[in-house]
């Protein structure tokens, strides 16, 4: 895809005037990915994906074990660059802009991608400190707005009653569910535009990974959700759309209904039906 | 049957416990032998009266002393000196004395034959003396002397005596304050003064004008110091005015000047509490004087005070300069040979012995550095050297030196067992490697650097052999620390525990004596590491609680 050359070199949300719009799913494109290919040294692990990914909707990485799901996931907050092997071909652009042209300021790109981990991995500082910290990074030191912002974070994570008499405890003193929601509420505070989820409830107990999903459908609203999940049933019940992986290829991407119920391809039905994986 | 107690793990498990235990009990055996023996250096012991008849004389002696020691001599050794076998066969009894009285008899110390002792007295009237010189004086006070003139004598004697003494000991505690803090200032502002004018001479600006005002001044100094050496001298004046009389074992008189006396007590006529209380007097007087008498008596204070602040300045040099390196090797550097290459080199200069390190120190920093030093900032006080020469500065960058692996390697470890998913968390929220680095990453590292700390200062703290070259000295006539501007002079040499114990315990001109003083300074010194230990642990551990990471 051509790049506009007008583009300054951070990213900046605001300055992009032409929105693309996708072919397939429906509104705008969000995240376009094109042509991507990803080698860990010599090997191979994404062999030429192409998807757009729909702004303000959930979309659903699934697939076995070391399909590459994660992978694409981290390619788009760029966080493959901590791995010295790791080398891309092809690009991916945000709301139009390519992420991986030179000269983008990485550190901004993550500011507006935000990404949950598997495993909740909260500083060891206090509640608060966590929330605040994207904040501080980028030079916020005003009690006041700090003050705000943390509460509007950890309101939309949906853990603010759970914890607002004990902001100034430790972090890691809250279970792993909230911890999650924590980790959340701090990837909120700084207001990216997309949200990146990898496997964020698979180290949680039933009832913690509820109120994640919950969470999640509220969270749609406002922000492009990625979510990469190993269990289809959470996949089905809140993405909007789902693509299959395999082996490092892209098998099926396609609304959430039709790959669960109607899909185009065997691969994609065979492991649905829990045939492998 | 055997095989099968082998197979069941018991024969492995007693021989952990087995070397665990041998551990403990030599490092406690090691705890509780010197601090016996040291401890035990500083109670009044019993002083007794020995009617003694030495050998090949009839005439029964009179020895005054405290027993130090006794031990059986071997029947061989008996016999070979010259004794019959069957009082060889009995076991000789032999007492180490300690007499004091070296002015007298010339020795501190006499071995009696247990066999020869007719009679043991412990007279409630005799006196022990602790003395600016010449060490104890064991005998019976007789007199005391106003101006060369006898005013009391008898018991009378003993309440004039504290009296004077008390009076004695303020003016000799005037005297040393002069002494030290004023006359030692002023020398200190004349030597500066007479530095500026060389640097002035040097630098070709010694005109009249600064000719005049560097003259004015001295001469202000010169006053100054003519009125305290008449202060000084009227002092000295009074405190010659009394001395006592004691009767010696041998029943010599001796006039002894007040002034050269110390402390004076009676032992046999002291209860428990009198003696706890003279003990303590004894501990703090250990740990808070000067020494006296080349360090046989006296305290050690300027000793801790020099460890102290080596060890301080070396932690506070290491640390910065461990750290960062550890942080480019672990976060920035290239993983890859040179790497590997500069971390094995690293963990070998642990393994360099001490003393090269001295060697390196004194050629490196003493010399060239300190001598680069001397020419570029000091130009005025050559040919003496100010930084060219041993000093406080250079032993503990020495020492630096020789902990800085430590502390690397006990960076790195922290460093590398901070989790990937911490460095993620904050790399994706949009902070830089850098501000991961100083935000999060380094914080959570800080109770690993704080062992390396440990361990750095647990070697330093030890380390003798390199200060020997680079700034300990036997006595230091003053604190690398003071009134005087700029306060800390790293240019100064200093005292050391280490040193301390090998100086007192084997160059010292009187061992015997010394022998329970440098157990008391061995104690000293471990309780010194362990202090400064204690305190960086207890550091370590609120931060450990503060960074706790990941429990899975």
């Amino acid at each position: 895809m051509s790049t506009e050359p007008t583009r300054t070199h951070a990213i900046d949300m605001s300055a992009i005037a032409q929105p693309r719009v996708a072919n397939t799913p429906a509104g705008k494109t969000s995240i376009d990915i094109q042509n991507l290919n990803l080698f860990y040294a010599d090997k191979q692990a994404l062999h030429n994906i192409n998807m757009q990914i729909p702004e303000k909707q959930v979309t659903a990485y699934i697939g076995p074990s070391g399909c590459g799901k994660s992978t694409l996931l981290r390619c788009i907050n760029r966080m493959n660059d901590l791995v010295d092997s790791a080398r891309i071909e092809g690009n991916i652009s945000i709301e139009g802009a390519d992420i991986y042209r030179p000269g983008v300021d990485v550190a901004e790109l993550r500011r507006h991608v935000g990404m949950v981990f598997q495993k909740p991995n909260p500083f060891p500082k206090s509640i608060y400190e966590n929330v605040a910290y994207g904040l501080r990074i980028q030079g916020v030191n005003e009690r006041r707005i700090l003050d705000e912002a943390v509460e509007k974070s950890l309101r939309g994570a949906a853990i603010w009653d759970e914890v607002k008499d004990r902001l100034q405890d430790n972090a890691l003193g809250l279970s792993g569910g909230q911890q999650q929601r924590l980790v959340i509420a701090r990837a909120i505070a700084i207001e990216p535009s997309i949200l990146l989820l990898d496997e964020p409830s698979s180290a949680l107990d039933p009832i913690s990974s509820l109120k994640i999903e919950e969470l999640i459908n509220e969270l749609k609203e406002t922000y492009t959700i990625v979510i990469v999940t190993h269990n289809m049933q959470q996949a089905a019940r809140v993405s909007d759309f789902t693509a299959f992986m395999y082996m490092g290829d892209l098998i099926e991407f396609d609304e959430t209904n039709t790959i669960f119920t109607n899909p185009a391809k065997k691969q994609t039905e065979d492991y649905i039906t829990g045939r492998y994986g | 049957m055997i095989r099968a107690w082998f197979k069941t793990g018991a024969p492995w498990v007693w021989l952990n416990a087995a070397a665990v235990s041998l551990s403990l009990i030599m490092v406690f055996g090691l705890l509780v032998l010197i601090a016996v023996r040291g401890l035990g250096h500083f109670w009044p012991a019993q002083v007794a009266a020995f009617e003694y008849v030495e050998k090949g004389s009839k005439q029964a002696s009179t020895v005054i002393g405290e027993i130090v020691e006794q031990q059986v001599l071997k029947p061989e050794l008996a016999k070979a000196a010259g004794y019959t076998p069957e009082q060889a066969a009995q076991g000789l009894t032999q007492y180490l004395v300690k007499t004091g009285n070296r002015d007298i008899s010339g020795m501190d110390f006499r071995w009696l034959l247990g066999k020869d002792i007719k009679q043991t007295d412990y007279p409630e009237n005799l006196m022990v003396m602790e003395r600016r010189e010449w060490g104890n004086f064991y005998g019976y006070l007789q007199s005391i002397k106003q101006d060369g003139t006898v005013v009391a004598q008898g018991t009378g004697a003993w309440v004039s005596l504290d009296a004077r003494m008390q009076r004695t000991l303020d003016i000799f505690a005037q005297i040393k304050d002069i002494e030290k803090h004023d006359i030692g200032a002023i020398n200190y502002q004349l030597e500066r003064l007479r530095l500026k004018q060389r640097k002035f001479e040097l630098e070709d600006k010694l005109d009249a004008q600064a000719k005049r005002s560097i003259a004015a001044e001295k001469a202000g100094f010169e006053k100054k110091y003519q009125a305290l050496q008449a202060n000084l001298a009227a002092l000295n004046q009074k405190i010659r005015r009394d001395s006592l009389v004691a009767k010696a074992a041998n029943g010599q008189e001796v006039e002894i000047a007040l002034e050269k006396v110390v402390l004076y007590y009676q032992p046999n006529a002291m209860n428990v509490v009198q003696k706890i209380g003279h003990y303590f007097s004894k501990v703090w007087e250990f740990l808070s004087d000067d020494p006296r008498e080349a360090n046989t008596e006296g305290g050690v204070f300027p000793a801790i005070f020099g460890t102290v602040m080596m060890v301080m300045i070396m932690a506070v040099i290491v640390t910065p300069l461990g750290v960062i390196a550890a942080v480019y090797m672990r976060e920035y550097a290239k993983q890859g040979v040179m790497t590997r290459i500069i971390r094995i080199a690293v963990n070998n200069l642990a393994g360099v012995p001490s003393i090269v390190y001295g060697i390196f120190g004194l050629g490196f920093f003493v010399y060239i550095l300190g001598g680069n030093i001397d020419a570029l900032f000091f130009p005025e006080a050559l040919p003496a050297p100010t930084y060219g020469t041993p000093g406080m500065l250079w032993a503990s960058l020495t020492l630096a030196l020789l902990t800085l692996p430590v502390v690397i390697v006990s960076t790195e470890e922290g460093l590398s067992r901070i989790p990937k998913s911490i460095r993620e968390g904050s790399l994706a929220l949009g902070a830089t490697k850098a501000e991961t680095l100083w935000r999060t990453v380094l914080p959570m590292a800080s109770p690993a650097m704080m062992t390396g700390l440990i361990l750095a200062v647990a070697r330093a703290a030890g380390e003798v052999a390199p200060l020997m070259l680079v700034g300990v000295v036997k006595l230091a006539p003053t604190l690398p620390m003071d009134g005087n501007f700029p306060f800390m002079h790293l240019d100064r040499k200093f005292m050391h525990l280490g040193f301390h114990i090998y100086d007192v315990g084997f160059q010292s001109p009187n061992v015997e004596a010394a022998r329970p003083l440098v157990y008391a300074t061995a104690l000293l010194l471990v309780m010194v590491i362990i202090g400064l230990n204690l305190f960086a642990v207890s550091i370590r551990n609120r931060l450990r609680e503060k960074y706790r990471a990941l429990e899975n």
